[in-house]
């Protein structure tokens, strides 16, 4: 498909432990347009993470393992590619964003040099334009007196001035996605806003793609356009954004917004937990992965793990079950 | 004391850490962790303690406790004031006063078993015979949702749930009255923390417990609390019943926190004014004159930097420290 700039189709992580195989993706698709911004959200362990570092060749291996799928980012599958050739992708066309901006950050280095590095090697540019474009960027990040900061250290900077940077170094090559993965779960909230208000500001001025990967429903709610829920390495719901919050329609998307309370809400009533814990993924599931903790699961839940389908437009859901009558879809 | 309903009063509590330097180790400054808190918790009462990193929140709860002694200020605990006793007298006080912490990994020591983690306090206060704590271990991982044949076990066979319940029950041993509850679920996945959620509250049902409960998460701090005060670079900023704070805030800080804190709905918060605070929170080394918050207000003025505004009672119950907070009523 043309008009799709990341398309990932299959897509199985595995790695190596003392404890066995643990299958952390297993069998993911799905597609992102140009300048489409999409939540990715999920507990620990449900694949978010391996999913797009395995898309960009970023699996430690051994003990990692992408076993199966292709990613093709503008017709070029980045998992058949050599690491000399993705990482000409990498920073350059795809920028990324990590939860923890001090250790993405090399200490001992200034924040200068860093930045100015992307420019030399994907753009070619001299040392002195680096520097003014590297001034450029951390100015349009939102950083006073840029210039003269571009001669501190990462340690110099606050947590959410890290991050600032951060992000002006994925954006400096002017990329056409940007992954963002769990960027703002390390700063409080008032940070946070800061950063996402900045994220769409730059949006609207550069017009990226981003994949934003969060295990907090709340966050993405305003900012993407499409959400992905992952749960035991699997995709079991992806929806437009204003459908999946007025019409959660897989059990575990149902029970992971009752589970959270809203700042907005004065009831007091109990929250729905989900009872029991995520899977463990020494085996790859043959059943549906959340039917250890459903509610409505049915023998088939047991026997078949369910396909995503289509339930509404843009809105595909993995499940037998139709919650809204407890019988078979 | 006045109101016998009254189980903890905390008056103008302050903790101050001594930053020493140089060979003869001569005290240069002193961090202000905790500069001057004031507040009372009723019986059976839960009072949510919120802010951001670094504002003092967990301070003000071990000061409470004497687990770090505070520099000056009284705590009334059951009409005892726990600042001027120690020893003998002190260690009897403890059994009524219990704390969760907030990592369910580093509180629960590696080579004990789950039984003799929730049997220590029995033992060291020595109010159960051998035989008398192992039932009182079974009760208690029964009271906590586990199966009571997991006392042999070792903490690290258990999810992060699982042992948060294990802090609980070792909290709830000696029969405390009162419970300091530091970000008891920020280490938890979300489904996860809804379950501890709801457990703490059936127990407070069960058994009167009062709690102070700390955390940053403010949706979190909304559902659980009766009334809520919000701290800032060491101070209470504004301090009121859960739904007059969250609903009409008026401390200009309270107000741009919660407008912070993302809604799990995107219509919501398509339509939503952000307050953006600009900078980060000052250095509680060297806090500014005169009020906390100036340095990022939005409404400052030169009045602000002269005189640290008073903490006064605006209308009933709703107690703020801003000279210009009437604007707001």
């Amino acid at each position: 498909m043309p008009d799709l700039l990341l398309d990932v189709k299959g897509l199985e992580t595995t790695f190596k432990t003392p404890d066995g195989i643990v299958h952390a993706v297993n069998g993911v698709s799905f597609g992102l347009k140009e300048g489409e911004t999409l939540g990715v959200v999920g507990e620990s362990g449900c694949g978010k993470s391996v999913t797009m570092l395995s898309v960009l060749g970023l699996i430690p291996s051994p003990p990692g393992k992408v076993k199966e799928g292709t990613a093709h980012f503008f017709g070029r599958d980045l998992l058949k590619m050599t690491s000399a050739e993705i990482r000409q992708i990498r920073g350059a066309q795809i920028g990324m964003v990590f939860q923890d901006p001090m250790t993405s950050l090399n200490p001992v280095l200034t924040i200068g040099r860093q930045l100015e590095e992307p420019l030399v090697v994907h753009l070619g540019m001299t040392r002195a334009q680096a520097r003014n474009r590297a001034a450029e960027l951390l100015a349009m990040v939102g950083i006073p007196n840029a210039k003269d900061r571009l001669s501190d250290y990462p340690h110099q900077f606050s947590g959410g001035m890290r991050q600032r940077v951060m992000i002006s170094m994925a954006l400096a090559c002017s990329p056409q996605l940007l992954i963002a993965d769990e960027p703002t779960t390390a700063l409080d909230v008032t940070i946070q806003a800061q950063i996402t208000d900045l994220v769409k500001r730059l949006r609207s001025e550069l017009g990226m793609a981003i994949i934003w990967i969060t295990h907090d429903l709340g966050v993405v709610a305003g900012f993407a356009q499409r959400v992905i829920v992952m749960y035991g390495g699997f995709i079991i719901e992806d929806s437009i954004v204003n459908e999946l919050y007025v019409n959660p329609t897989h059990p575990y998307t149902i029970g992971l917004l009752g589970s959270l309370p809203r700042v907005d809400a004065s009831g007091h009533e109990t929250l729905t937990s989900i009872e029991g814990s995520p899977p463990l993924l020494y085996e790859k599931p043959t059943h549906c992965p959340f039917a250890p903790r459903c509610k409505w699961a049915m023998e088939r839940c047991w026997k078949e793990n369910p396909p995503l389908e289509t339930v509404a437009p843009d809105h595909r859901v993995a499940c037998w079950v139709d919650v809204k009558t407890g019988r078979a879809r | 004391m006045a109101d016998n309903n009254v189980l903890l009063r905390v008056d103008n509590l302050v903790k101050h850490f001594p930053i020493m330097r140089g060979l003869l180790q001569k005290q240069v400054g002193a961090v202000r962790a905790v500069d001057g808190v004031s507040f009372e918790l009723k019986r059976g009462e839960t009072l949510g303690l919120v802010g951001e990193s670094g504002c003092g929140k967990s301070t003000t709860g071990r000061a409470v406790l004497q687990l770090y002694r505070p520099t000056s200020g009284n705590v009334h605990f059951d009409g005892t004031d726990l600042t001027v006793i120690k020893g003998e007298e002190l260690r009897a006080m403890r059994r009524k006063m219990q704390m969760i912490f907030q990592d369910p990994y580093a509180s629960l020591n590696p080579r004990m078993t789950v039984g003799e983690i929730i049997r220590e306090p029995l033992i060291v206060h020595k109010v159960a015979t051998e035989a008398e704590a192992d039932e009182r271990v079974r009760q208690l991982l029964e009271l906590v949702k586990l199966n009571p044949s997991f006392s042999t076990r070792y903490p690290h066979e258990f999810s992060g749930g699982q042992r948060q319940r294990i802090g609980i029950a070792r909290a709830l041993a000696l029969q405390p009255s009162f419970i300091v509850c530091d970000e008891p679920i920020s280490a938890l996945d979300v489904s996860i923390q809804a379950q501890v959620v709801n457990l703490l509250e059936e127990l407070q049902n069960e058994f009167n417990l009062t709690y102070l409960f700390i955390a940053h998460d403010l949706s979190v701090v909304r559902h659980i609390s009766d009334r809520v005060a919000v701290m800032y670079l060491g101070v209470i900023v504004e301090l009121s019943t859960r739904d007059e704070l969250y609903e009409h805030p008026l401390h200009p800080y309270s107000q741009a926190l919660l407008s912070a804190v993302p809604i799990p709905d995107p219509v919501i918060e398509k339509t939503r004014q952000r307050i953006i605070l600009t900078g980060d929170v000052p250095s509680p080394a060297n806090p500014p004159s005169g009020c906390r918050f100036r340095t990022r207000c939005p409404i400052a003025e030169a009045k602000c930097a002269e005189s640290r505004p008073e903490f006064r009672e605006i209308k009933p119950g709703h107690f703020v420290a801003c000279f210009f907070a009437d604007r707001y009523l």
